[in-house]
């Protein structure tokens, strides 16, 4: 299983992997945001949190039905499937190495474009903490997704139809830790909901996403 | 060690295909199922793999033994020829690539992306996987196809050695490959007659009434 994360990655990070798209596409809906609603830095910090939040739902988005499209193209799927890994573990693997290529750089990145939003400073620490934990969750449910339309051709549009509300409540109280921060009151309910529906996705998903793997390979 | 199938049906989608195969593939012994386009082969090939599910009767195999190699190689075109067949030793636990490289003469081409080998460069990586198995039992859809004859019968005897260590070829190939313990099976006396696109939903549903 520590091979199919090392490929994974190799492969994300080789010319036509898509590693940079997500951060790249993430960077522009930021940045698109002040020339859109003006820059009035009290409306901007206002809404920092949320921006940061869609732009990182959105840029997961993006890279999703790359996780398991490619392999069941090239047949890598079939033959991963009659290796001895449990699907199980492949699907953890690769939701790992979707995170690790998409969700935390934009962890990473976010803080930084904060700046451009001029967050006020005590959020700085909290949309870093919130996306660290958050985007586990969209890499899990989206692995969910993929592994639903594997094998339908162009079956993009559909992923997002099934992946995008069961985003919701992630976004919700991924801003939500946010901007209570920003708003001078506690956010530990809300970051501690955050924290368990990324438990809840770990525990659930690769079953879930295994399952219905093993339906669409038939 | 064998293979054993008795009574077996599969479905590719709703059609069925096949139904009443019965075979048994003992220690070094290939069998060569033989049959027209669309007979089902590729269907029989992928149940008996377990990637799909049969559809009555049931296939007798040891845990872990299969082997499949399909109409695609699973090859990543990022990755250069040696990276692809070590993961895939990886995967299957083991740590020599050399033997599989030498196998097909990929050694020279061991550093080259994948993306830049011919068709039958690219299938002679997809056959050296199986060497990295170190799987008993191969099931191989076409393995031939975009092979020159060298190549081939560089194949036949990569067969035969598996054969010779006491491991099973299950083959659905229209070449000669001179094994001399191979037996043909011509899969088109299964065919599944009758409803061909019984309804899974309605056949559960009413299947308590015939009796009532």
């Amino acid at each position: 299983m520590i091979a199919l994360m090392k490929r994974d990655l190799q492969l994300a990070l080789r010319s036509g992997g898509g590693f940079g798209l997500s951060l790249a596409f993430f960077l522009i809906v930021v940045m698109f945001v002040p020339f859109g609603v003006g820059p009035e830095s009290g409306v901007l910090a206002r809404i920092a949190p949320g921006i940061l939040w869609i732009g990182a739902l959105l840029s997961c988005l993006l890279s999703l039905d790359r996780i398991f499209q490619l392999d069941y193209e090239d047949g890598s799927l079939d033959l991963l499937t009659t290796a001895p890994l449990p699907m199980e573990g492949i699907v953890a693997m690769k939701a790992l190495a979707h995170w690790l290529t998409t969700g935390l750089p934009l962890t990473l990145a976010a803080p930084v474009l904060g700046f451009l939003l001029s967050l006020p400073s005590e959020g700085y620490l909290w949309i870093f903490l919130s996306l660290a934990v958050g985007t586990p969750a969209l890499s899990f449910l989206g692995t969910f997704g993929a592994a639903i339309t594997v094998g339908l051709k162009r079956g993009g549009l559909l992923l997002s139809l099934l992946v995008l509300p069961l985003y919701i409540p992630t976004l919700i109280f991924g801003a939500q830790s946010v901007t209570l921060v920003v708003e001078g009151q506690t956010n530990t309910s809300a970051f501690l909901i955050l924290a368990a529906i990324s438990l809840f996705t770990f525990a659930l998903i690769p079953f879930a996403a295994a399952r219905a793997l093993r339906v669409n390979l038939r | 060690m064998e293979l054993k199938v008795s009574n077996l049906g599969c479905r590719r989608g709703e059609l069925r295909v096949l139904s009443g195969v019965c075979f048994t593939a003992a220690s070094g012994t290939a069998l060569i199922l033989r049959g027209p386009n669309g007979s089902g082969k590729t269907t029989l090939l992928r149940t008996l793999a377990g990637l799909a599910p049969p559809d009555e009767g049931v296939v007798e195999v040891p845990p872990d033994s299969i082997a499949y190699a399909g109409h695609s190689d699973g090859i990543k075109a990022q990755l250069t020829v040696a990276e692809n067949l070590q993961f895939w030793a990886d995967v299957f636990g083991h740590d020599n690539i050399e033997d599989a490289l030498d196998m097909f003469g990929l050694g020279p081409l061991a550093d080259r992306q994948a993306q830049h080998l011919s068709a039958g460069q690219k299938r002679r990586l997809g056959l050296s996987r199986l060497l990295v198995t170190g799987r008993p039992i191969w099931l191989l859809d076409e393995p031939t196809v975009s092979l020159d004859t060298d190549s081939v019968a560089i194949f036949g005897r990569m067969v035969g050695g598996h054969l010779e260590r006491g491991g099973i070829a299950i083959l659905a190939t229209h070449i000669d490959l001179g094994l001399d313990a191979a037996e043909t099976l011509d899969i088109s006396r299964f065919r599944a007659t009758g409803d061909d696109h019984a309804n899974p939903f309605l056949d559960e549903g009413f299947a308590d009434w015939g009796d009532s």
